[in-house]
């Protein structure tokens, strides 16, 4: 039992508001990731459901029992800090047995849950080291078994893995995949970084300056981003954003160029719009897409490549607006090349050009 | 070739060079220092003669033996002043590391009113200079019955240190991250454990340094404790080197011999706590 619920979370510094009246609802045992750019209430939001930061209105619960007013030891959580805070004077060991210790556990409990946590992270050979002899992989490492002993009911992240290098990070986004399909506990997780949200999460909570703009699976904010923000934060590359207006039941857009509006969506005559596409779905003809109903086609010239090895990225401009299509089965192109592309107008969104919402359908 | 034989006499020079340079700034710093010691044992003629005796012709404990005699025969009361020094300093210094913990730590984490005025304001009672505070200190002090005692003394040097203990020690806890006591308050810690098992472990050698330079201060402080102290109930031991002052002699014997008893206890303490010290100096290593 150890759902989490924020109701009307509100935080403020003095008289500046950081975050605003948040809801979330977490279930028990669900992975959620708080995305959103930098600045925008993370790394707050985390800290308020640890207790670490006090909160300026609203309730948090968690387990439920509301946890405004306890202190961070008695909340039955764990966290890890992007920077590991792991403690310099202590071994590998203590570090990890620390938290029994404080509780006042016997020795041979506090033995058993640190062997058993250095086994699942294959800590075992650097028991008896201390942090300042340790990789950034294996501090992060012992972070996270330092959180796993304490069994706590929710873990927190707060970017863990952010000061690994690139290769690591995939590798250790793995094993943090793995220790929750094993553990099973409720985990919230805050990164930037929107391919570990994608990767990691069940949920994804996509925050901007201090606001939850949209809760979902990875797929629905993938698919069906609510607005033009979450449009260009999910996914990469960004989804293209092509401002027009709706003319003769069209899209026509600055330069006279016009495509159909996409299939679904109402439309009014005259109103101004944002077309979204992504990468995926604009390509060179005869590259994977098959011919079919809701095509459009569209002739542009290739600026710069960018071959991916699977996949070539191209950049061409498209009524005046630069934007990026893929490539499959790449061949090579050059500069200045003139291709038709095919638009997938069922995978292309609209969005209200005034409030970047995404329009009715 | 050339340039590369031509390159390794330049290395071989610098590194000559460099041993000199540290062997005259050593020589400044340790000559005095031996030069009291070899006072100490030498007979007072040839302390005395012009030129100076740089090869001692005799060594003995003859001024060390007339400090511990009779009063009368050159002797002074060297372990009541001792004792004097010790307690005054051992506990000036504890009360000035307890007090520069806590403020040092108020410092370091918590925002407050004025905190940069309050810090700059600390700072500037260390500009004044000791000797212009002794007579206003010794009217307070006479005015209160505190003149000659221990307590008065400690009361002193404890206002003497602070400053700088908290300035010193709000330096190391600033460079403690603070993520490591939040881990530790998560990890089941009251605010009061996560300082003592976690902040207050990691910061040990800063505070320890800033403990040394509390001590030695307090131990080696004239200016003040020749106004404050009248009798053996108080006096310390730079103030007893007076004693070998008389109106037409001066015993410059006895004088390096005391110097000298005065000199050990700081230099085996330094020396026991010289890892922390150096750790402390170069502190930074706490990521992780
Ligand atoms: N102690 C503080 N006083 C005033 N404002 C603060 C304080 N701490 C954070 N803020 C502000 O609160 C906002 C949210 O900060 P937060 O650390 O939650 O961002 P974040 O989403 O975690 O960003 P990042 O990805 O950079 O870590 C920021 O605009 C920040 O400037
Ligand atoms: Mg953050």
């Amino acid at each position: 039992m150890a759902q989490v619920h924020l109701r009307n979370v509100v935080k403020k510094y003095g008289p500046l508001e950081v975050v605003h009246a948040i809801n979330l609802d977490i279930a028990d045992g669900e992975f959620v990731v708080l995305v959103g750019p930098s600045g925008c209430g993370k790394s707050t939001t985390l800290r308020m459901v640890a207790g670490l930061e006090a909160i300026s209105g609203g309730d948090v619960q968690i387990g439920g029992r509301v946890v405004n007013d306890l202190p961070p030891r008695d909340r039955n959580i764990s966290m890890v800090f992007q920077n590991y805070a792991l403690y310099p004077h202590m071994t590998v060991r203590e570090n990890l047995g620390f938290s029994l210790h404080i509780a006042k556990h016997s020795q041979a409990d506090i033995d058993k849950a640190v062997n058993e946590a250095a086994d699942i992270l294959s800590l075992t050979p650097l028991l008896d080291r201390k942090p300042g002899a340790l990789s950034g992989g294996q501090r992060q490492r012992v972070a996270m078994g330092r959180a796993i002993v304490r069994d706590p009911e929710v873990f927190l992240f707060d970017e863990p893995l952010s000061n690994l290098d690139a290769k690591l990070r995939t590798q250790m986004r793995v094993e943090i995949k793995k220790l929750h399909q094993k553990l099973g506990s409720t985990i919230i997780y805050v990164t930037h970084d929107q391919i570990e949200a994608m990767t990691l999460a069940d949920r994804i909570v996509i925050m901007r300056d201090g606001h939850i703009e949209q809760v979902g699976t990875p797929l629905e904010v993938f698919e069906n981003p609510i607005n033009t923000f979450v449009a260009t934060f999910i996914g990469s590359p960004p989804m293209n954003l092509l401002d027009g207006v709706v003319k003769d039941g069209q899209i026509e857009f600055a330069d006279g160029t016009r495509l159909p509006v996409p299939p679904g969506y109402f439309t009014d005559e005259g109103q101004a719009i944002t077309f979204g596409v992504r990468a995926d779905n604009i390509m060179p003809v005869g590259h994977a897409l098959p011919r079919g109903e809701h095509m459009a086609e569209v002739e542009m010239t290739v600026d710069l490549t960018e071959p991916l090895g699977t996949e070539t990225l191209l950049f061409a401009v498209l009524a005046g607006t630069e934007v990026q299509a893929k490539m499959l089965n790449p061949r090579p192109v050059h500069r200045g090349e003139r291709m038709t592309f095919q638009i997938m107008l069922d995978k292309c969104h609209l969005f209200d050009a005034e409030t970047g919402d995404t329009q009715k359908k | 070739m050339a340039t590369n034989s031509n390159h390794n006499l330049r290395r071989q020079m610098l590194k000559v060079a460099h041993s000199l340079g540290l062997f005259f700034a050593m020589m400044v710093l340790c000559v005095p220092g031996l030069w009291i010691v070899l006072n100490s044992f030498r007979p007072t003629v040839e302390i005395m003669a012009k030129p100076p005796v740089w090869i001692p012709n005799e060594l003995n404990f003859d001024h060390y033996r007339a400090m511990f005699g009779g009063i009368g025969e050159g002797g002074v009361p060297v372990l009541t002043y001792f004792a004097n020094s010790l307690v005054i300093s051992v506990t000036s210094t504890v009360i000035a590391i307890l007090i520069g913990m806590a403020g040092g730590y108020a410092f370091a984490r918590y925002k407050f009113k004025f905190k940069g005025g309050i810090f700059v304001g600390l700072m500037v009672t260390r500009a004044v200079p000791g000797v212009a505070l002794s007579l206003p200190l010794f009217i307070l002090f006479a005015r209160v019955g505190i003149i000659d005692t221990h307590f008065g003394m400690i009361i002193a040097y404890v206002a003497l240190n602070v400053p700088f203990t908290i300035w010193l020690i709000d330096g190391f806890f600033r460079q403690v991250p603070p993520e490591l006591a939040e881990a530790a308050e998560i990890d089941g810690c009251t605010r009061w454990q996560a300082f003592w098992r976690v902040e207050f472990p990691v910061a040990r050698s800063g505070i320890a340094s800033a403990g040394i330079f509390a001590f030695l201060t307090s131990w080696n402080e004239y200016a003040l404790a020749s106004q404050l102290t009248r009798s053996t109930t108080s006096k310390t031991m730079p103030v007893g080197l007076l004693d070998f002052t008389s109106e037409f002699t001066l015993n410059w014997g006895g004088m390096c011999a005391l110097a000298v008893l005065m000199i050990i206890p700081a230099l085996i303490l330094t020396f026991l706590v010289q890892k922390h010290l150096i750790a402390g100096l170069t502190f930074g290593g706490v990521k992780g």
